[in-house]
């Protein structure tokens, strides 16, 4: 038994040191790569002062009093996009389901149905490799800019049971990030190409994530729409209870509810495979 | 009872069927037509330890179809078949540790990186023992003379080195079953005799079982003693290579090298003219009137030197298959192969 486990974990060690060591072979692409990701927030950031700017303009508001939106104001978008940008480092999976979808249709898939190894957890292993090479590059742009940004933070020092209540929904955030991604990867078994059904996942992924902006700018019907879905679970979620605009019941319910997504997309990508590999003809010679 | 067991396999495709044209593909959007395929067709087949076999056919003959089915990579749509008492498309660990298959146009190393560390990776998904893997890994490379290459990148091998470490790679955990698909293709005649001696050296010392499929005769000439021939998805012979001869061949050619200028004539009567080149000539004569034919030349001509010989392994398996598509219905002969689409 402890022998298994062992065995099981030398595996995994394995796995996730020879991913990194691949990870690291382009070392330009990926440093750009990850530098690359602080661009777009800028132009956010500056399209909502403009936004901020102009609702002061209409309203009449004096220069020194804060404008509102939806209970947001100006530093708090900033901290939002900021926080929003972690979430997205931890749930965004570029390249999963696509190339799930293309190891199928040439066949590449094969080698993890003869080898004695699981393909979603080598999957998974390999996106936790992903990370951690991202995370050892993009960690010192990340602090520099959250130092640079920190009055825009009025949350001020967090407590010890929202620091944990956001790390849970970080961790989570990939999980369901990557069981999400690789099920629809894994349709790939019925259609072979699946890059329309990532499109409108990534579309709605983008506007209904919090990713394009909070969520709580929405109104009816699409707050409920939201509320049904997993996707806020990707962006908004997690800073929102950064940002304390989830708290007390409301916090503990949204952390069982992302844990029952999560358990939901890990039911559905097992099943998605197992029915997958049974329908497979194993294309490509 | 025999390692690999087979009882009536059978593995049959839909395939989708797009008329040419924009126009059809329109329509394929909201009426598709399938054509089921029968890739294979109900195979028995029994293997016992320690044998070296050859699937030899046609492109689309159902080789490759079997041989996933064997590996567990697809499941059959009839049948039953076992290897190493496992039944392949349930794909127990149990079973994955003690087989491997190797695809000669498939890549199984992490491109990027140096071949060792994808041996390294083998090494605990296949849980070998530390010792183990190195006395395997020091062997297999000493055998295959790839030792100096391990720690470059496998995007830089040549076509023959990534296909020894593939056969390292598959190897290292000391697998009872191998399963090769095309193991030579595409490589030079060099490269090609290397993993020829390479297998025929490693089989016969470890006694494991081998199935091949290959279209090159010499792979098979100089491994495997039994032939298992497939067309349309069903077996049509199952023996000896020597045997595919005397069962498909009634004839031998009989190559003649006169001893003076003299004229040549008149040889068609006693065979078919494959050659005349004087002072020269090859005939194809019928199996059991060698004897007589050679004694009537012989007694009309001055003959320098003479051979007779089968006729090339290669002519009569294409002449065989050649036979098969012409028996074949239209559209049933490239079986297998329409899956991709």
């Amino acid at each position: 038994m402890v022998a298994g486990m062992y065995a099981r974990v030398a595996v995994w060690w394995t796995i996730l040191r020879i991913a990194l060591e691949e990870r690291l072979v382009y070392r330009g692409d990926f440093a750009l790569g990850t530098l690359m990701r602080f661009l777009p927030i800028v132009t956010q950031l500056f399209l909502w002062w403009a936004i901020f700017e102009s609702i002061r303009d209409t309203r009449g508001v004096a220069a020194g009093e804060p404008v509102e939106l939806a209970g947001f104001r100006y530093t708090d978008m900033v901290a939002y996009y900021l926080l929003v940008m972690v979430a997205r480092a931890f749930s965004s999976m570029p390249g999963l389901a696509s190339g799930i979808a293309l190891q199928i249709r040439n066949g590449e898939i094969k080698k993890y149905l003869v080898q004695p190894v699981d393909l979603l957890g080598f999957l998974l292993l390999n996106r936790v490799a992903h990370k951690l090479a991202y995370y050892s590059v993009a960690l010192g742009p990340f602090a520099l800019v959250f130092f640079l940004c920190r009055d825009y933070f009025q949350t001020g020092w967090l407590d010890a049971g929202t620091i944990a209540a956001f790390i849970a929904s970080l961790v989570m955030s990939f999980l369901l990030g990557y069981f999400l991604e690789a099920a629809i990867g894994l349709v790939g078994f019925w259609f072979l190409e699946v890059s329309s059904l990532l499109f409108v996942y990534m579309l709605l992924s983008f506007f209904l994530s919090g990713h394009m902006f909070p969520l709580d700018l929405l109104g009816e019907p699409w707050r409920t729409l939201v509320e049904v879905l997993p996707l806020q679970y990707l962006a908004y979620f997690p800073a929102a209870v950064f940002l304390k605009k989830v708290t007390g019941p409301a916090l503990v319910q949204g952390l069982c509810l992302q844990a029952a997504w999560l358990l939901f997309f890990i039911f559905l990508s097992r099943w998605l495979f197992h029915r997958g590999v049974r329908r497979y003809s194993g294309f490509g010679g | 009872m025999g390692v690999i067991e087979v009882r009536g396999l059978a593995k049959s495709y839909r395939v989708y069927q797009k008329r040419e044209g924009l126009l059809a593909s329109l329509r394929g959007l909201f009426h598709r037509e399938y054509r089921e395929v029968r890739a294979v067709r109900g195979i028995d087949l029994t293997v016992d330890q320690g044998e070296f076999v050859a699937f030899l056919g046609p492109n689309g003959a159902g080789k490759t179809t079997t041989l996933k089915l064997l590996s567990g990579v697809i499941s059959p749509s009839g049948g039953s078949a076992t290897v190493l008492g496992h039944v392949p498309w349930k794909r127990e660990n149990a079973y994955r540790r003690r087989f491997a298959l190797v695809m000669g146009q498939k890549n199984q190393l992490w491109w990027d990186l140096p071949a060792q560390e994808s041996f390294r990776l083998h090494q605990q998904i296949y849980r070998i023992e530390p010792e183990a893997f190195q006395r395997s890994l020091r062997e297999l490379t000493e055998l295959l003379g790839v030792g100096r290459l391990l720690a470059q990148p496998v995007r830089e091998l040549s076509l023959g080195e990534r296909m020894k470490m593939e056969l390292t790679a598959a190897l290292l955990h000391s697998p009872d079953v191998l399963f090769l698909d095309e193991p030579t293709i595409g490589l030079d005649v060099v490269a090609q005799h290397n993993i020829q001696q390479f297998l025929k050296f490693y089989q016969e010392k470890r006694q494991i079982t081998i199935l091949l499929t290959s279209h090159y005769m010499k792979d098979v000439a100089a491994l495997c003693k039994r032939v298992v021939i497939i067309a349309q998805g069903a077996i049509k012979y199952d023996g000896s290579l020597s045997g595919i001869l005397d069962r498909f061949s009634g004839h031998k050619v009989i190559t003649l090298l006169f001893a003076e200028d003299q004229p040549v004539e008149d040889l068609e009567r006693f065979g078919t003219l494959l050659e005349i080149q004087p002072p020269k000539a090859r005939l194809r004569v019928p199996r059991g009137e060698v004897a007589r034919i050679l004694a009537a030349i012989l007694s009309r001509h001055t003959i320098a030197d003479v051979a007779v010989e089968d006729p090339p392994l290669e002519e009569v398996i294409a002449e065989m298959f050649s036979q098969v598509d012409v028996e074949s219905p239209p559209g049933e002969s490239a079986a297998a192969g329409l899956q991709h689409r």
